[in-house]
């Protein structure tokens, strides 16, 4: 079967579909916890599709049909592609179990698809429905017969095929596809537990969202900001970054963190080179007692191993110790260039490249260490004035909004600005 | 001087013209820009969208800013007929529809696609049936106005949508609401349209901003290109102020469609039955069309003529639709629905508002019996 990473690589585009079959990904292998697992996922497929109102779903063991009646298949495979747990989709073209209307519309389908001369090829057909007349095999023949004499320009290769028409005869229809397109596969979101993410406006931490999602992990973004060192923009920004994020999940949690004073403190204690492992370390302190708030058992981070100064092996070991509950790193070993592949793929790359400072570009000292000692920083955290009310403080004073694809949700304290414009609407 | 011409533009509300006023003071800014000020503005187009959408009952991404309600039609075929000409090149439309949509189909004609267009029953009614007759396996497109802008004849947008979609669920359904907006119950999705154009300056809004929705999942070949403005469906520096005061009469029209609709309904109803009166008169709308528009014709005197002499008796009327009142030929809608050449050139076409009272209209009446007999005494001198 052709091999596709989007709706849009299909060539003949997929005008010919009157339904979607999507099949599950590697959930399917666990045993007992299945059935859960397809709920799960069963459940987002069913709020994306409730948007095409003419689409209908039917669910049979390992595999979901998109019924699309008269909908348009290229937006609901995108955004069908998005949902974890499927590993692929399938554009098809039904036709009824009749030798003669299968025949007909296999033509029809293979001039949609219009093969390129000197396309390998083979008829897959499957007989699940054991009256149809004509075996498995036979039908191979019936249907293959008649494509070859219409299109001259396809050659039979039974072996590895460049397309391969598969013909499943099922009672209430055959089922008649040959694109298999790539979905984003893994586990349904929330199958394996909550985690906290710490958000940045940068390229990694979105990705490493989506990474954890993909895992069954359901994520609950945390974004520190410094206003009104950092821009409200740079604030739009994370926000923005987790719409997208929600498109994968349909709905994110963001908690909006005030930084500015913490940052500050550590601004003014003469050890410029430790600011970054004080902050990540005040973070990583304050995601833990949201974590603790909202029943996440995890921190997830965008850390790349040797990225920046932060990521060192040595900088990791010491700002990981500021928290007992498990980190999280997807990105670790991954480099610059695949992050970014993935970022783009996802979605979120533009967004993060958008050019505000954000907490952890501000006040950058020039060299920031990359060994950084934990008793000497266990002990300036100890003779900071106020430090733990301080961090306290910051989360009491977060600002948490739940978002959506579609939503125009926006944090609370913003609603003051948008009132005053409200005469003019 | 009474002003009789809200179809063709409505005097704009006190505070949309304050939203207007301010807004250019204020956020003069591109919304494009990067700084503090561009991101206001760009606040702002995001409050007008989600207002907009909401009083269309859609989604905030549904709503594309244009220039006007004829960019908005044109966009919707045009756009719809390059997007999606591998689909087919066969558009079904109406003999009744706008300039802007009867136009743009006839460009594609001359670009080689297939265009039917509609007829309407005598009434100015389009029977479903007709357009499904029409509908083929290749056609890309139908497009339907709601209120015609002429007779102030509705068409049952439900009932057409259905029928289009039996025949061919691909079928893009276009419904140029711009008549029927804020004066008639009814969105997008209570129509089944895919696409639906909307004009501000129609509703006591400003001019020089239109309102296209494109239900999710359709795309539309861009007609104006040059940035990723409005989803990059149309390139162009933002409207700020138009657009932000459009969706606030976008807003109020829907709020008080019904209120405004109880008003203007009876004062149709006896500026109806006043002109059946006159035996001079032809009346070309009916009850069973919008509360806000009456369309009569003096057979074999041009309309022209009798809005001037309105006009001198201090009635601002105008011969059937604005878009086509400087052509001195016959009503292209009055012959589809039947109406001979001379009943087709004397069209004079009333448009209520919310200004309007009942002694208003009486003063009209007043003036209709004046023109009248005045050219009845002068035709009769002609002879």
């Amino acid at each position: 079967m052709r091999q596709t990473d989007s709706a849009k690589g299909l060539k003949g585009g997929t005008e010919y579909a009157d339904m979607l079959l999507l099949r599950f990904g590697e959930f399917t292998l666990k045993g007992k916890n299945r059935s859960r697992f397809e709920k799960t996922m069963l459940r987002q497929v069913k709020e994306r599709v409730r948007l095409y109102p003419g689409a209908k779903l039917i669910t049979e063991y390992g595999r979901i049909y998109v019924e699309l009646g008269g909908e348009p298949a290229e937006p609901l495979i995108a955004t069908l592609a998005k949902v974890f747990g499927i590993a692929s989709i399938s554009p098809v073209k039904v036709a009824r179990s009749e030798l003669e209307d299968i025949v007909t519309n296999s033509l029809r389908f293979m001039e949609a698809i219009a093969p390129a001369p000197g396309t390998t090829f083979k008829v897959n057909a499957r007989r699940v429905w054991k009256d149809f007349p004509y075996g498995s095999q036979e039908m191979n023949r019936l249907v293959s017969g008649p494509l070859l004499k219409a299109f001259p320009a396809l050659t039979v290769d039974v072996r590895e095929p460049e397309l391969e028409l598969r013909v499943e005869v099922r009672e209430n229809g055959t089922y008649l596809f040959c694109d298999n397109i790539q979905a984003a596969g893994g586990f349904p979101l929330g199958t394996n537990g909550k985690a906290m993410l710490l958000l940045s406006g940068g390229i990694d931490s979105p990705v490493a969202a989506w990474s954890s999602m993909r895992r069954g992990l359901e994520v609950e973004c945390i974004h520190f900001f410094s206003y009104p060192y950092t821009s409200r923009e740079a604030r739009q920004k994370v926000v923005d970054l987790a719409r997208v994020l929600s498109g994968y999940s349909g709905r994110i949690r963001l908690h909006l963190v005030p930084f500015t004073e913490i940052q500050t403190s550590f601004a003014g204690i003469g050890q410029d080179n430790l600011m970054i492992t004080l902050m990540r370390r005040s973070m990583l302190r304050i995601a833990t007692m949201l974590a603790e708030r909202e029943g996440a058992l995890a921190i997830v981070t965008g850390d790349s191993l040797g990225q920046v100064a932060s990521q060192t092996l040595s900088s990791m070991n010491v700002i990981g110790r500021a928290t007992d509950l498990p980190i999280l790193r997807p990105l670790v070993m991954m480099d610059k260039g695949e992050i970014t592949e993935l970022a783009q793929t996802i979605g979120t790359y533009e967004l993060s490249i958008l050019p505000y400072e954000d907490c952890c570009t501000l006040f950058v000292p020039r060299s920031p260490t990359t060994n950084p000692n934990l008793r000497i920083v266990e002990r300036i955290e100890a003779t900071l004035p106020g430090y733990a009310q301080r961090l306290d403080e910051a989360v009491a004073q977060t600002v948490t909004v739940d978002l959506t694809p579609h939503g125009n949700e926006r944090p609370a304290d913003e609603e003051e600005a948008a009132v005053q414009q409200e005469e003019w609407f | 001087m009474i002003y009789w011409d809200y179809a063709a533009a409505a005097p704009p509300y006190e505070e949309v013209v304050r939203t207007v006023e301010q807004l250019m003071q204020l956020h003069y800014a591109n919304p494009s820009s990067l700084h503090r000020a561009g991101a206001d503005a760009a606040a702002l187009i995001r409050r007008a969208r989600e207002v907009c959408a909401s009083a269309l009952g859609v989604r905030t991404e549904e709503i594309t800013f244009t220039s006007g309600a004829t960019e908005s039609n044109n966009l919707a075929i045009k756009g719809a007929a390059l997007q999606y000409s591998g689909r087919g090149r066969h558009i079904v439309t109406t003999e009744l529809e706008h300039p802007s949509v009867y136009e743009s189909c006839l460009q594609l004609r001359e670009m080689g696609w297939e265009v039917d267009f509609v007829k309407p029953k005598p009434d100015g009614g389009i029977d479903p049936w007709d357009i499904a007759a029409a509908v083929r396996k290749d056609t890309v497109l139908v497009s339907v106005m709601h209120v015609n802008n002429e007779t102030g004849s509705v068409q049952p947008q439900r009932d057409i949508a259905r029928a289009v979609k039996e025949a061919n669920p691909r079928t893009l359904f276009h419904v140029d609401g711009v008549q029927g907006f804020g004066k008639l119950p009814g969105g997008p999705r209570d129509f089944g349209a895919d696409l639906y154009s909307l004009s501000p300056h129609k509703i006591r809004g400003p001019r020089g901003v239109g309102l296209l929705y494109v239900r999710e999942g359709v795309r539309l070949f861009p007609l104006i290109s040059g940035g990723s403005h409005e989803n990059g469906m149309r390139a162009g520096t933002e409207n700020l102020p138009a657009i932000v005061a459009g969706a606030k009469a976008v807003r109020l029209a829907s709020e008080r469609q019904r209120e405004l609709a109880g008003r203007l309904l009876p004062l149709r109803d006896r500026l109806l039955s006043f002109l059946r009166g006159i035996p001079e008169l032809v009346v070309n709308s009916t009850e069973a069309g919008a509360p806000h528009i009456v369309h009569f014709s003096y057979p074999g005197m041009k309309g022209e003529v009798l809005a001037r002499q309105l006009e001198q008796l201090g009635m601002l009327v105008s011969t059937r639709s604005a878009c086509s009142s400087r052509t001195a030929e016959p009503s292209r809608v009055l012959l589809a629905m039947g109406r001979d050449e001379a009943a087709a050139l004397g069209g004079i076409r009333i448009s209520l508002g919310d200004g309007h009272t009942e002694s208003d209209v009486a003063a009209l009446e007043t003036a209709i019996v004046k023109a009248v007999l005045a050219l009845k005494i002068a035709e009769g001198g002609m002879r």
